[in-house]
């Protein structure tokens, strides 16, 4: 392994180091990330593969005459960093001068200490890895008779360290932990085949439990045995937790700052004005340490912090970097996001969650609610079927028809449409059974009436 | 990158447990691009990846190692990293040492530019240009240029030593336009697998009118209808609904794993007898094309479904081994970072015979797809959705009003069996692949072509 890449080496201080190389009226920004990662993956009682690495590497941007450029290696190396901030300067030289150009200053917002790092992790033997991916793997096979195989079964962990470095005044490093373990079954035979997947999350290896992800996983492919195609109409569709979740996820990007400011969001220039019924809030709050996305600073450096975007269903901010933030006259927010050394930081939700005034409800209790309709397990083709640009939705589902409050027989091949627009304000109930699955937002059962379903 | 002894040694060091292969993925990528937003240009980004990964397979596993460090002790740490599954399994004596081959298909000397930083901007000016003043309803645009080189070398314990160069090219353009119906997208793309001359084939402006064009025709767009209708594919429009719905099934692993419809049914009817789908990772410059995949085997051209029957799926070089064959070509990975698998190259169904209008003029009523955009597929059942992005309503064998985006929703198997017209047209599309996290760039095609039934899961109107 790379010197650089192992534990020891000092991220702040090679950032420390390429900042120090700026020259005078020039703005750099230096993140560099090293990440330790361990995955296993079991199959039919074996080991299958067995991955260990360890990755390091170095974004640097250049601001000078409010021109930008960006540049990225995959290496901590000493001629690799100022080869580097090198490109990043050469690139800048291409841009056109955009007075709004301008790295993070520090704004005074204090961190919020969430605790991250769980140095338990370290300590776990690869044995104990691997034998809780094959634990995994025969949980889930034996759990059914109805299930004819598992397709995978995965334990996976990272340990990432990050430092931020800049000219204008920001430092700010991190560390995070985060193990997972996934499985993805297959029930029935032929034609007649279902699937299901079920996962655990978690920063460390210790609060993983496996026996619930692999009961999610068959229980889910289970019962979707014997699904037929669904009728189409017009009825109240009640998503699962999970693809709450995703839904969420993709609202997300319309309330990007950025976005907005483009023209891309269906929310822009609709601050202040009512986008949801009364009772709906949407929260990205990265200081919850609950929240899977949950974050010390931002992308840039800047202290996170609980953002209200939408309150009593009036639209009442949008997430900013610091130049979107310049360029529209906002505050920035704290809510820069970054995918890695490889990519320049912008605008973005962490940890978003819904809430929506009717709270003392468990799934059974919005089932009860809606009494007939289409509850929904898992949706496809989110990608390109949702888009924050338009606001809208057209999503393939599968899931369990609803009657007497009570899930029926299964569906598949349908989708389901609306819009954001109409969603928002359509929501007939908000589950309490919130989680903090992974992605950028949290999830829970939530039931939307006049929903489009069309099946055959 | 590595010099050949280097290489053997470290061969060495992974074998030392024991095993039944062992490998030395190496590679060193560069990247450029250029993006013009909102008329800014603010990401002007270069990016450098220099690496190898080892893996080391002992039975039914592989251990993988990847390491920054392309040092003889960085590769020979890496290299002791992948060799512990043999250790832990105990498996057996340490392998021979492996003689490589002289390295006679090692990489060229001279690396291909990238498509130098000015002359991306000025291409983006132009495109921005041409799609702004396609319509004065267009508000927005967003235009990217992309580059990359990629020089990878793969050395392996069956004395496999070979280099390859790969450049990509990839412009694209998206738009918004706003209307009474409020915002509406257009996106175009051309990719291919070579440097600046893409320029040559591919006018900017032309591609950037289009993308807009898209976009504008959806402000008078009505919602999708709802429900099963004939649907008319495009020549060149929707060639990833096959790679999708057809080609992740026909993967060897899926097979292997029993989670494929298309499991156990080889020499089987499974499409119309109009249906012949190739996976050719050797057409020039397309998208998914190399001169090797990513464990040294040479790109092949396979021919996966023949007038409907089933006679093979795509292998790469473990699923080979185990099913006593040779790799069909497609071991591929996003970068040394990551264990290769069985993917597709260019996944494309044949043409056919019929005139495309005609397929257009024979259909009472349907939708015509003139864009599919993304979708995803389950290989277990074959479900699949896609979206549209451009479509048109097709009465009275005519093309009549624009629709607003929807999705196609349906399963692999019965599509293919409901093809009932194919065209004598043909095009390709650029597309990215992913599978359990990774992508890699793919071409897709067909002619246009009837589904006789696809249900479309309208637009809330």
């Amino acid at each position: 392994m790379s010197p650089h890449a192992q534990a020891g080496y000092d991220l702040e201080a090679a950032a420390e180091r390429v900042a120090s190389w700026a020259r005078s009226g020039e703005e750099v920004e230096v993140y560099v990330a090293r990440a330790l990662e361990t995955d296993v993956r079991a199959y039919a009682g074996e080991v299958e593969s067995l991955t260990s690495a360890t990755s390091a590497g170095v974004g640097v941007r250049v601001v000078a005459d409010h021109r930008q450029g960006f540049a990225w290696a995959g290496s901590l190396e000493e001629a690799v960093l100022a080869e580097t901030l090198a490109a990043a300067r050469d690139n800048a030289g291409f841009a056109v001068p955009d007075e709004h150009l301008a790295l993070a200053v520090p704004d005074g917002v204090p961190p919020v200490a969430v605790d991250l790092f769980d140095p338990s992790l370290a300590q776990v033997p690869t044995a104990d890895k691997v034998a809780l991916a094959l634990d995994l793997e025969a949980r889930a096979r034996g759990a059914h008779p109805a299930v004819r195989q598992v397709s995978s079964a995965d334990y996976g962990d990272v340990v990432v360290e990050t430092a931020l470095v800049s000219t204008t005044g920001v430092r700010a490093t991190g560390r995070r932990t985060s193990a997972y373990a996934s499985v993805s079954v297959i029930a029935g035979d032929g034609d007649a085949s279902q699937t299901g997947t079920g996962f655990t999350v978690g920063r460390s290896y210790d609060v993983l439990d496996p026996e619930a992800a692999a009961a999610e996983a068959v229980e889910r492919a289970v019962r979707m045995l014997g699904a037929a195609k669904g009728g189409s109409g017009r009825m109240t569709v009640v998503f699962d937790r999970r693809v709450t979740s995703t839904l969420l996820g993709a609202l997300a990007a319309a309330l990007s700052g950025e976005a907005a400011a483009k023209g891309r969001s269906f929310f822009a220039d609709r601050l202040g004005e009512q986008v949801a019924e009364a009772s709906v809030t949407l929260v990205d709050d990265p200081t919850d340490v609950r929240a899977y996305g949950a974050a010390v600073y931002d992308g840039e450096g800047l202290a996170c912090r609980r953002n209200v975007l939408v309150d009593g269903g009036v639209l009442r901010e949008f997430l900013y970097d610091t130049v979107t933030a310049r360029r529209v006259g906002a505050r920035p927010n704290g809510a820069a996001v970054r995918g890695g050394y490889a990519g320049l930081p912008g605008p973005g939700c962490r940890a978003l969650v819904l809430s929506g005034g009717s709270e003392d409800l468990d799934e059974p209790g919005v089932l009860a609610t809606v009494g007939e309709g289409l509850y929904v397990q898992s949706v496809t083709g989110v990608h390109s079927g949702v888009s924050p640009v338009s606001g809208d939705v057209s999503v393939g589902a599968e899931g369990l028809r609803i009657r007497d409050g009570h899930l029926a027989e299964p569906v598949r091949e349908v989708t389901v449409a609306s819009t954001f627009q109409r969603m928002l304000r359509s929501m007939v109930a908000v589950g309490a059974d919130l989680a903090f699955l992974p992605g950028v937002a949290a999830g829970q059962t939530v039931a939307v009436a006049d929903m489009q379903v069309s099946g055959t | 990158m590595i010099e050949a002894p280097v290489l053997e040694r470290v061969l060495a060091e992974a074998l030392r447990h024991g095993g039944h292969f062992a490998e030395v993925f190496a590679e060193d990528r560069s990247t450029s691009s250029v993006v013009l937003d909102d008329r800014r240009l603010e990401d002007l980004t270069s990016g450098r990846e220099r690496g190898a990964g080892i893996r080391v397979v002992v039975g039914e596993t592989t251990g993988f190692a990847h390491t920054a460090d392309l040092s003889e002790a960085g590769l020979l740490a890496a290299a002791a990293a992948a060799a512990e599954v043999a250790r832990r399994s105990g498996a057996s004596r340490p392998r021979p040492a492996v003689g490589l081959g002289a390295g006679s298909h090692v990489l060229p000397d001279g690396e291909t530019p990238l498509v130098p930083k000015a002359t991306a901007v000025e291409l983006l000016g132009r495109a921005d240009d041409a799609a702004r003043s396609a319509g004065s309803a267009v508000t927005q645009v967003q235009a990217g240029l992309a580059s990359s080189r990629r020089r990878v070398l793969v050395a392996n314990s069956e004395g496999v030593l070979i280099g390859d160069e790969q450049v990509r090219t990839r412009l694209s353009v998206s738009c918004v336009a706003v209307g009474d119906a409020g915002l509406q997208t257009g996106f175009e793309t051309a990719a291919r697998t070579c440097g600046a001359e893409l320029f040559d084939e591919v006018d900017p402006e032309e591609l950037a009118r289009l993308a807009a064009r898209r976009a504008l025709v959806k402000l008078s767009a009505r919602p999708a209808p709802t429900g099963v209708v004939p649907v008319v594919l495009a020549g060149g429009s929707g060639g990833i609904l096959f790679h999708e719905a057809c080609g992740h099934g026909l993967e060897a692993d899926h097979i292997a794993k029993d989670a494929s419809v298309y499991a156990g049914r080889l020499g089987e009817v499974v499409a119309s007898p109009l249906v012949t789908l190739v996976d050719d990772g050797t057409v020039a410059s397309e998208w998914g094309t190399s001169t090797i995949d990513d464990e040294g085997h040479p790109a092949r051209r396979n021919v996966l479904i023949e007038d409907g029957v089933l006679v093979d799926y795509l292998w790469d070089h473990l699923r080979a081994r185990r099913g006593q064959r040779t790799s069909s070509g497609n071991g591929r990975r996003q970068s040394y970072q990551h264990l290769p698998m069985v993917r597709m190259t260019n996944t494309f169904l044949l043409p056919g015979s019929d005139d495309a209008d005609e397929i257009v003029a024979q259909t009472p009523s349907g939708v015509y797809v003139a864009k599919l955009g993304g979708g995803q597929v389950n290989t277990t059942t074959g479900d699949f959705v896609f979206g549209t992005t451009e479509a048109y309503l097709i009465e009275d064998g005519r093309l009549t009003a624009p629709l607003r985006d929807a999705n196609l929703i349906g399963n692999g198997p019965e599509v293919l069996r409901r093809i009932d017209a194919v065209g004598a047209d043909f095009g390709m599309m650029p597309g990215t692949c992913g599978k359990d996290g990774q992508s890699v760039p793919v071409g897709c095609g067909q002619a246009t072509l009837r589904i006789t039934g696809v249900t479309v899961g309208g637009t809330a109107g």
